[in-house]
């Protein structure tokens, strides 16, 4: 094709694109206008309903519960595929540590950096945990928490090195987390299936708005939830990091 | 509120622009990095804590890393055809 009718094209496609876009701005609601009239609802029920002070906890784990089981296992999925593909190839082997004994070190960590993120480790993963069991109070919940404790033991990695990390999350134990938590929560599912007659609806009381333990299910779902996810990211960057640090090419 | 909202909306059109010029990939992995924290921001600006906590996370550390880990492995296999010439045999070691 020549170059003009490139340009041509190009023009042509764009004016086309400019057009669109500008009749599709001009029809949008005005900025914060919002017609829905499901949150507004759900704003209003969910104490008394769920006793849940923290709604959007309360739709994911409850009110749309199903919604999260599937986006739940679309991590998992997508991570035991990814799991897959960084296995170690025929033609890969092990690089050996340059000394015996060595780790394989994150390069470059100078000692400033060890101690602060060794100072840091220990507040990530309480805030992690504070994450995780508060989402029906206060925003977060299974997923941020998850994702949190997740970071935790990279920063373990950036500080000590990598067969530190490694000690503290065997290859097993991440993968019992990632699979426990998902399992969980089908498990917690079929739970409201046998005592409360329908797919993940509550089968426990609700306790007092506001405290720790209230709301059902929800925190219940909201710590496998964080299993699954902790494992996912862990798992995750584990295979990055065989790769990048450990697996050659023979 | 809403003037806030509004700079963090431009500083975010010229964060996106930044990543997309930003041309070193190992730059880019941290400029975005940057630009997943703005957006965090405008999460929370626009009173939305929960999506803001996982923005947070995903886009400053998650994301980053494994751009990071993934270059570093690229590098390293270029490292692993120098070996190959280098060795006097022109064996891999």
């Amino acid at each position: 094709m020549s170059e003009r009718a490139r340009l041509g094209l190009f023009l042509g496609a764009a004016t086309g694109m400019a057009v669109l876009l500008a009749w599709g701005m001009a029809g949008l609601p005005a900025f914060g206008a919002f017609h829905g009239a499901y949150a507004l609802l759900i704003d209003h029920v969910v104490v008394a309903q769920r006793h849940a002070t923290d709604a959007v906890t309360a739709v994911n784990f409850d009110y749309r519960g199903l919604d999260t089981l599937g986006e739940e296992f679309i991590l998992f999925t997508s991570v035991v595929g990814l799991a897959v593909l960084l296995r170690e190839q025929r033609s890969e082997r092990e690089r050996p540590p340059a000394r015996a004994g060595e780790e394989h070190r994150f390069q470059g960590a100078s000692c400033a950096l060890r101690t602060l993120t060794l100072l840091l480790v220990g507040p990530l993963v309480v805030l992690a945990l504070y994450v995780d069991s508060h989402g029906a109070l206060t925003p977060g919940g299974g997923f941020q928490g998850g994702v949190l404790g997740a970071a935790a033991l990279l920063l373990v990695f950036l500080g000590g090195g990598y067969l530190t990390m490694r000690r503290l999350s065997p290859h097993r134990l991440v993968e019992l987390a990632e699979a426990g938590g998902a399992a969980g929560y089908g498990m917690i599912g079929v739970g409201g299936i046998v005592f409360a007659g329908a797919f993940l609806k509550n089968f426990l009381g609700y306790g007092t708005a506001g405290e720790l333990i209230s709301a059902g299910t929800i925190p219940l779902l909201s710590m496998a939830v964080a299993a699954e996810v902790s494992g996912a990211f862990v798992l995750l960057w584990s295979e990055f990091l065989d790769q990048a640090l450990i697996v050659r090419r023979g | 509120m809403r003037e806030l909202q509004a700079a963090l909306f431009a500083l975010l059109a010229l964060g996106g622009l930044a990543v997309v010029l930003t041309r070193d990939p190992l730059r880019q992995a941290l400029v975005v990095g940057v630009y997943g924290l703005l957006l965090a921001l405008l999460f929370f600006a626009l009173q939305a804590p929960d999506v803001a906590l996982s923005q947070i996370v995903v886009c400053t550390v998650a994301v980053p890393v494994m751009i990071l880990l993934a270059l570093a492995k690229i590098h390293g296999g270029e490292h692993d055809e120098e070996d190959r010439k280098s060795s006097p045999e022109g064996e891999p070691r």
